[in-house]
């Protein structure tokens, strides 16, 4: 049982076994990323309000946001890293380990719990090899978590895997869109 | 319309009209169906004029909360002030997903309806809130941004009249909380999304302690149509009978009925008829049993009250519920009341911000029970325990989380207490480590004063 969305950021998913931390880091925002950045500062009064989007151009180009990516973070918004360390464990979809390639969310929550979704879910695990939810594929390939309303409720049971939503999922479902992904 | 569902001839599409047709999605489809007419009426009207137009129209909150908008956006004054206009598209209350189709589809609608807000409260820059899960409509209203902005829509001289009108759009990252609009604030100006302790309300300090007015997406989409077309016309759609509630509403129905989607319907519609005809009534072989009809916060109806309710503020407040945010969810004769509202409670706590205390515990000991209950390991007094912790957790916390998750409690314990009795093991009652029975919690049994 989490205890919020603070415990549950990186609750969700599992640390991987292996270590992940020890190449040197390479900052993200350089060069058309830093321009990016200075672009979204601009929209906002306030440097500051441009941390969540700061972060998403980290995990959109990282695949996660590390502690040293949270520390440029900061330094370019004139943050302490904890502050962002802060902010990043309060929301769920900033994930704070590696995950698999293809990021798979099935949503549970009532509407779609009483239309079958814990079945779906069971699939992705089965289908992926995943076994667990938040552990992630020995091939590096998937990661499977149960996620609270996807907004989509008369498509039920909705999927994210990435960015793609597909709605109406049902367990037969499964092969085919594991399949059809890249 | 249904959407996904042809349209219904007892609908009345106005704003879901456009559903399902890609043309409307571009500048040019949108322009073509009469878009951005209303907005360049509005910016050559006074701004209070604009307020009075949609004050007349009797709209109100479509979010869930029901507050007027005209009296909203008659709070801001020109008062030489920065004042932003923020548009709450955190749709995360499970049940709902109207917003997800306006914005999929009708993306230049929703920018029309937040340029016309900004000039109305003298605001000249916008902020859109997108859940981060909203991964198309994000992309769509980018979209439509970008295009109304190069079309000179928007921008320093927008429509040609000199008022500059900015229009940003912002992704959440998780978290249903922020869909609360204080937490919304903190949460675009780069904080974690607590809610805020109210005085000081938005429009008084708002975003960066400025005045801010904060509506929903469906909100801001209805008002142009409101100042194309006039106030009468709005509030023609209702019941004669009842002026509080006007205009048409879209409710998203899912879980378990025949044709689950988006449909539109004029305030006072009967939810008998929309239920059984509209949304073509339970799945083959099965009956409905219970509907919670504004969104997961809001009290369980049963099968007989869904009946007789009418569908609109005052409506479903006389059946005994809230016509909140229109997220429609049916259980069906299959489902396990205790099942469902455990696992309700469970997305409330995992959702919890933890600020309160009686929000982070209460959340979090209430599921702990319904589950052990859900699991056959109940006992008779946890049912008292479980209202005593609702009575706890409601109207004692800064924001209305903590509420909304003993509200399903509170009217699942009232009307279906049998299926939760009927899980309770009778042989067993919970005692301490010594054996010494547990007393009921504070509140439970009423201390008697002691005999003089």
């Amino acid at each position: 049982m989490s205890h919020g969305p603070s415990a549950a950021g990186g609750a969700l998913v599992r640390a991987p076994e292996h270590a992940h931390a020890h190449e040197p880091y390479e900052p993200v925002f350089v060069g058309a990323m830093k321009q990016q950045l200075d672009e979204t500062v601009a929209k906002y009064p306030a440097k500051m309000a441009a941390l969540l989007p700061a972060l998403w151009m980290v995990q959109e180009s990282r695949g996660w946001v590390s502690d040293e990516a949270m520390a440029e973070v900061a330094e370019q918004l004139e943050l302490t890293p904890a502050y962002v360390k802060g902010v990043v464990t309060f929301y769920t979809m900033y994930h704070q380990h590696p995950v698999g390639r293809h990021f798979i969310q099935v949503c549970t929550t009532t509407p779609c719990n009483v239309c079958g979704a814990e079945d779906v879910v069971k699939a992705f695990l089965e289908e992926t090899g995943c076994g667990e939810l938040g552990v992630t594929s020995s091939d590096g390939k998937f990661t499977v978590i149960e996620v609270e309303c996807l907004g989509a409720c008369g498509f039920a049971t909705p999927v994210q895997i990435n960015l793609d939503v597909h709605e109406s999922v049902t367990p037969e479902r499964v092969p085919r869109i594991l399949a059809a992904l890249p | 319309m249904g959407y996904p569902h042809p349209s219904h001839p007892r609908e009345t599409p106005v704003l879901s009209k456009y559903f399902g047709d890609a043309e409307a999605r571009t500048l040019a489809g949108w322009r073509a169906r009469g878009g951005y007419e209303a907005l360049e009426k509005a910016l050559g009207m006074d701004p209070v004029d604009v307020q009075n137009v949609v004050k007349d129209s009797g709209l109100r909150g479509r979010g869930g909360a029901g507050f007027p908008t005209g009296l909203k956006w008659s709070f801001m004054k020109p008062d030489g002030k920065q004042h932003y206009i923020l548009c709450n598209a955190d749709e995360s209350e499970p049940g709902t997903f109207k917003d997800r189709e306006i914005m999929r589809w009708t993306p230049h609608g929703l920018v029309e309806g937040v340029a016309l807000a900004a000039h109305a409260i003298y605001a000249d820059t916008a902020y859109i809130y997108i859940r981060g899960e909203f991964t198309e409509p994000y992309e769509r209203v980018t979209a439509a941004v970008r295009e109304a902005t190069a079309a000179g829509i928007l921008g320093d001289n927008a429509m040609g009249t000199g008022r500059k009108l900015v229009v940003h759009v912002h992704k959440g990252a998780g978290a249903y909380i922020c869909g609360e609009e204080t937490a919304l604030m903190n949460s675009l100006e780069g904080k974690r999304g607590n809610p805020r302790i109210k005085p000081p309300f938005p429009a008084v300090a708002g975003l960066w302690a400025k005045p801010t007015t904060i509506n929903n997406v469906e909100t801001l989409t209805a008002a142009p149509y409101i100042v194309k077309n006039g106030a009468d016309w709005y509030k023609a759609f209702g019941r004669p009978d009842n002026p509080k509630s006007t205009g048409t509403k879209l409710f998203s129905v899912c879980g378990n009925i025949a044709r689950p989607g988006n449909y539109e319907v004029a305030m006072g519609f009967p939810f008998k008829d929309f239920l059984w005809e509209l949304c073509g009534g339970p799945l083959p072989g099965r009956a409905i049993k219970a509907c919670i009809p504004g969104g997961s916060s809001v009290p369980i109806l049963t099968a007989e009250e869904c009946e007789t309710a009418i569908m609109d503020y005052e409506g479903f407040v006389a059946a005994g519920t809230m016509l909140g945010s229109g997220g429609v969810i049916v259980f069906d004769d299959q489902q396990c009341m205790v099942r469902q509202i455990a696992r309700l409670a469970r997305f409330y706590a995992h959702e919890s911000c933890a600020q309160c205390s009686q929000c982070r515990e209460g959340t979090a000991w209430t599921t702990k029970i319904l589950e052990r209950i859900r699991d056959g390991e109940g006992v008779a007094q946890d049912l008292d325990t479980l209202l005593a912790i609702a009575d706890g957790m409601t109207g004692k916390t800064i924001c209305v989380l903590s509420d909304s998750c003993a509200t399903p409690v509170v009217s699942g314990l009232k009307k279906f207490r049998h299926e939760f009795e009927a899980k309770i093991r009778p042989d067993r009652a919970r005692v301490t480590m010594q054996g010494i029975p547990v007393l009921p919690p504070l509140g439970v049994t009423a201390l008697k004063p002691v005999a003089a």
